[in-house]
């Protein structure tokens, strides 16, 4: 139920190779700043909610993303929260984009893939790593700050 | 009749005119126009004092400049004064019957020469055939099976010639064209020099020694025959054919009301297009209604007379050619100052008027819907048994037409359509709706707007007579941009053709194994 905000420390030997938030270059691994949110599943009648939504996929049409920075970019983003529920508290944020499900890929997949992924019966919690915009910039800064002093 | 002229003492029309009375009408005026001097309706022209005369001219200078009694020496003019016949129009009329014999003098000389090249046509193949069995028939061979079959196709071919020119050209004039037709004359000329050339031919070859091989001969006369029906084909191409391909847009307007409409036209020579265009006027323009423009000029007369220009410089003034022109200037400056409110008028007049219109016209319809209500047809078993009080259409048509004559001369007063339509042709066409089951709505149709002219009847054909005003020569064909003008006694029309572009049109193909699709979505999914 807590995120940890992993500095820049930890992934320090990564920043020397990130120039953008999230690098697509086709046939290489992607890259960028992540966060790891935990989830806790929350029982709402016979399901079990996470409370947010989720758009996007391999099969939909990336042009529609207001999230996205590159609109061929066709990864699931998160384009609602439901206040109050399970994902706010955990610190997930409208617009994040999901690179990960229980270790299992999000980049790649589609949308029908993903809402299985994150709705399995027989999981409590689920571990996403999502990246956003302003993950880069509080990086870069605190690139900047040690330098500085 | 309608007419409202107002005729003062020296006007134009009445100075020509020799009717007896003309002169009392004369004297009645000329003490009529004194005392409306002052009065704006009246409409004068306003005759600007001449430029200077010369000098030493003193009898000229004298007349033109003491001319004070202008309120006697213009004329008015009214809207309706254009459809009085007086006596010397009529007389006119019948002078004009007569000098139209040199038009049919005309018609009949080419008549006459279009049956003698006929007959000369018909006449030589069978002269061919028929010369040497008189001339030398000792000397000719005997005719084979061969020869006796170019006598079965030299009939069946001329045969197919008779009728062939007879439809193409034995068809009534549609009208008659200032100049000659062009191709018509040389598509003559060309049959002509044809025949002759063949009867110098035969003269020299055949007839002067007496050829003896007949079946040469026949097969020659067939030839000829086959060349005739050559030139008729000709003569369709050139004649019928050339022109149906639309290569003219023409714009047609109306001079009056400016009533416009388009047509495609083929390649025509001029006095061919305008006699195209006078039929599809007939058929396609609303009937010219001249009490439909009295509004207008009577507001620009009104403008008119509310300015009087006087020349305060005496006769003695030098400057001559300045005179005349400042003259008009101060009119239209003066114009321009004044503040006119006729537009105001003219918008409260139109409003008024269109209230009137559907006033009346909600009047004549439920008052014609009422009348038709009385009449019913009667059904075939009655019509056995009833004897008494059975009508045909035209007395069921005057039996019920006095109950909706007030609602609908009252309607054709207001649009001004009463000339048009006489009680006569009103009734005339009321039976024809009795008889044929129409509804009320269906009588009501033909007075509630303007129809074409042919609608109407003869007398509104007036203008049989037109004048074809072109600067190009008229047998020469239309081009672009060109204009020419048809002028008829009461109107003009005013024609514009315009060349129809050249497409140029490319192909592209697309590969039906292309048309594939896919789904673009963009779902939302809550988790």
């Amino acid at each position: 139920m807590f995120g940890e905000y992993l500095l820049y420390q930890v992934y320090s030997f990564f920043l020397a190779k990130i120039m953008s938030n999230s690098t697509f270059i086709p046939g290489q691994p992607v890259t960028a700043v992540v966060q790891r949110i935990e989830i806790c599943k929350l029982r709402h009648g016979d399901n079990l909610i996470l409370g947010f939504s989720i758009g996007g996929g391999i099969d939909q049409d990336p042009g529609q993303n207001p999230f996205s920075k590159d609109k061929t970019d066709k990864g699931i983003y998160v384009t609602r929260i439901t206040p109050g529920g399970p994902a706010e508290v955990a610190g997930l944020m409208m617009g994040d984009k999901i690179m990960q499900v229980n270790g299992w890929d999000m980049t790649v997949v589609t949308h029908d893939k993903a809402r299985k992924r994150l709705t399995k019966k027989n999981e409590d919690v689920v571990r996403l790593l999502v990246t956003r915009k302003s993950l880069e910039e509080a990086v870069k800064h605190s690139m900047r700050a040690p330098n500085n002093q | 009749m309608d007419t409202e002229s107002t005729y003062s003492g020296y006007s134009y029309y009445s100075g020509r005119s020799r009717g007896s009375h003309r002169h009392g009408e004369r004297s009645r005026d000329r003490h009529k126009s004194r005392s409306k001097d002052s009065r704006s309706e009246k409409s004068v022209t306003i005759n600007t004092p001449p430029a200077e005369p010369l000098l030493g001219d003193s009898s000229v200078r004298g007349e033109q400049v003491q001319d004070d009694n202008w309120g006697e020496t213009t004329t008015a003019v009214t809207g309706t004064s254009e459809h009085s016949l007086s006596q010397e129009d009529i007389v006119r009329i019948t002078k004009d019957l007569e000098d139209s014999v040199g038009l049919d003098c005309r018609r009949y000389f080419t008549l006459t020469l279009a049956v003698i090249l006929g007959l000369l046509v018909f006449l030589t193949p069978l002269a061919f055939l028929v010369l040497p069995h008189l001339l030398w028939p000792e000397k000719l061979q005997s005719c084979g099976t061969a020869c006796e079959g170019l006598f079965i196709s030299v009939a069946f071919k001329l045969l197919i010639l008779l009728l062939a020119v007879w439809a193409l050209f034995f068809r009534p004039p549609r009208a008659g064209l200032p100049r000659v037709f062009v191709f018509r004359a040389l598509l003559a000329v060309l049959v002509l020099l044809f025949v002759v050339s063949y009867w110098l031919f035969y003269g020299v070859r055949i007839l002067d020694s007496q050829d003896e091989n007949y079946q040469g001969i026949v097969q020659y006369a067939v030839s000829l025959v086959d060349a005739l029906l050559f030139i008729h084909y000709l003569a369709i191409v050139l004649l019928e054919l050339r022109q149906l391909q639309p290569c003219f847009s023409v714009c047609v307007m109306r001079s009056t009301d400016g009533e416009t409409r388009h047509y495609n036209l083929g390649q025509l020579s001029i006095q061919r297009a305008a006699l195209s265009i006078i039929e599809h006027y007939y058929c396609d323009f609303p009937v010219h209604n001249p009490a439909l423009l009295s509004a207008s000029k009577s507001r620009a007369a009104k403008h008119l007379a509310g300015l009087k220009v006087y020349n305060v410089d005496g006769p003695g003034n030098n400057v001559a050619t300045g005179l005349a022109h400042s003259q008009s200037r101060a009119m239209i400056a003066a114009a321009a100052r004044r503040r006119d409110t006729s537009h105001n008028e003219l918008y409260y007049e139109e409003a008024e008027h269109e209230r009137r219109v559907r006033k009346r016209k909600a009047r004549l319809v439920v008052a014609v819907e009422e009348a038709f209500t009385h009449v019913k047809r009667m059904q075939e078993e009655e019509q056995k048994k009833a004897a008494g009080d059975v009508m045909d259409p035209r007395e069921a048509a005057q039996a019920i037409f006095p109950s909706m004559a007030r609602a609908l001369q009252k309607y054709l007063r207001t649009t001004r359509q009463q000339h048009c339509h006489s009680m006569e042709s009103i009734q005339q066409h009321l039976a024809f709706c009795i008889t044929n089951n129409m509804t009320p709505k269906a009588f009501l149709e033909s007075y509630l707007a303007p129809g074409p002219t042919l609608q109407y009847s003869r007398d509104h054909w007036l203008s049989r007579q037109w004048t074809l005003i072109s600067e190009a020569s008229v047998t020469s064909g239309l081009k672009d941009g060109g204009v020419f003008l048809l002028k008829c006694v009461d109107f003009n029309l005013v024609v514009t053709a315009k060349k129809i572009p050249y497409i140029q049109m490319s192909e592209e193909y697309i590969d039906p194994k292309s048309h594939k699709f896919v789904l673009r979505l963009q779902s939302e999914t809550s988790v």
